[in-house]
């Protein structure tokens, strides 16, 4: 509906679509990991295992390893920060 | 001094998440280093609200079990440099969530933030009593409708009974205030709706604040905006007062459109 050159509908129609995208890109990943135990909830065990593979070689803290995950509409990225400052710090 | 402000409703579908969102939002804009907390485990929906809900990692359950540290999970807002968001699991139940594990966490949470608000899931099983438990202050959201005013006087018994300041003694009551929500002034005026003084002399606590019912309340969540983060809106001006109150501020409580008709409803009157 236009009048006065202004468009009614545009910006209701707007947000509502917003809303719809956020849910199918949010539900696509949930509704794959129901129930079992992996989806985001394996990333406590990905974090720790990325922390015993390098302990292998070299001390690191407890807390080096911080691991943020960021969805997109196609793909999801993973990213992993590994502190190795502590290590460098102490070896002076 | 930090303060752990509940937001509670026992009713579901009142308006608990959006009124945490929006207060959380509103006080991190005046300033506040301030966190929000989901504790309805299983079903998150904060996220959603906040609009950060593809940046979930780690949740409160995993730092509960030690399974993440506490600044991994916690979700920077990147509109307002003072907020943060913990969200909840999605995956896990609610027993995963123990008093003592709450506590722990919201003690940490205590050392960084001057505000932790606890967004309380729908009835009163153990994610409502612990999210609850710990609390200096309480919101009680509320419509102005029979089932939601009587759970509020629920939630208001189980504030003053189930709660640590209620167990402690010599401690101060937990401030227990009133938000009263999907307010109708129209609807209240002609007699189709309880007023506000009616639900206040019902509960009998101070009031916080009325938000209107309205188009901006659904437009945030379709967003992930905050209310009081989005375009001016009545709605929006309602919690940004009810913030200041809640921060100690003295504003007068003005109904929008009780005093005030719009242009529109000027012209067609009380006929819709």
């Amino acid at each position: 509906m236009s009048m006065f050159g202004f468009n009614f509908r545009s910006r209701k129609a707007k947000s509502a679509q917003t809303a719809k995208d956020r849910l199918q890109i949010l539900l696509a990943h949930e509704r794959g990991t129901e129930g079992s135990g992996s989806g985001p909830d394996y990333l406590p065990l990905l974090q720790r295992d990325i922390l015993a593979a390098i302990k292998k070689h070299v001390h690191v803290e407890g807390d080096a390893v911080d691991i943020r995950m960021e969805r997109e509409d196609d793909i999801s990225s993973i990213e992993i920060n590994i502190d190795l400052l502590k290590q460098a710090a102490r070896a002076d | 001094m930090s303060k752990v402000i509940v937001v509670t409703s026992g009713k579901g579908g009142v308006g608990k998440t959006t009124s945490a969102a929006a207060i959380s939002a509103g006080l991190a804009k005046q300033g506040h280093k301030t966190v929000v907390i989901d504790f309805d485990v299983g079903l998150r929906n904060l996220d959603m609200i906040m609009g950060c809900e593809r940046r979930v990692v780690f949740d409160f359950i995993n730092v509960i079990q030690g399974d993440a540290k506490l600044k991994q999970a916690l979700i920077k807002d990147r509109r307002l440099e003072n907020l943060s968001v913990l969200p909840t699991s999605q995956t896990r139940d609610k027993d995963a969530l123990t008093r003592e594990g709450v506590g722990k966490v919201l003690d940490e949470l205590r050392e960084e933030f001057d505000y932790i608000v606890c967004d309380s899931p729908a009835g009163i099983e153990r994610g409502a009593q612990l999210a609850m438990y710990y609390a200096d202050e309480a919101v009680l959201v509320t419509n102005p409708e029979v089932s939601s005013v009587r759970d509020s006087d629920r939630m208001l018994g189980l504030l003053n009974s189930k709660t640590r300041r209620a167990e402690e003694d010599g401690a101060e009551p937990i401030n227990a205030h009133l938000l009263l929500t999907r307010f109708d002034p129209k609807r209240s005026g002609d007699g189709e709706m309880m007023t506000v003084e009616d639900v206040l002399e019902i509960l009998a606590i101070p009031l916080l604040g009325v938000i209107p019912e309205s188009p901006a309340v659904l437009r945030a969540s379709n967003e992930g905006v905050p209310v009081v983060m989005g375009d001016k809106s009545r709605a929006a001006t309602a919690y940004e007062e009810a913030v200041a109150r809640l921060t100690g501020e003295q504003i007068e409580i003005r109904i929008e459109g009780e005093d005030r008709p719009g242009f529109f409803q000027r012209i067609f009157g009380r006929t819709a």
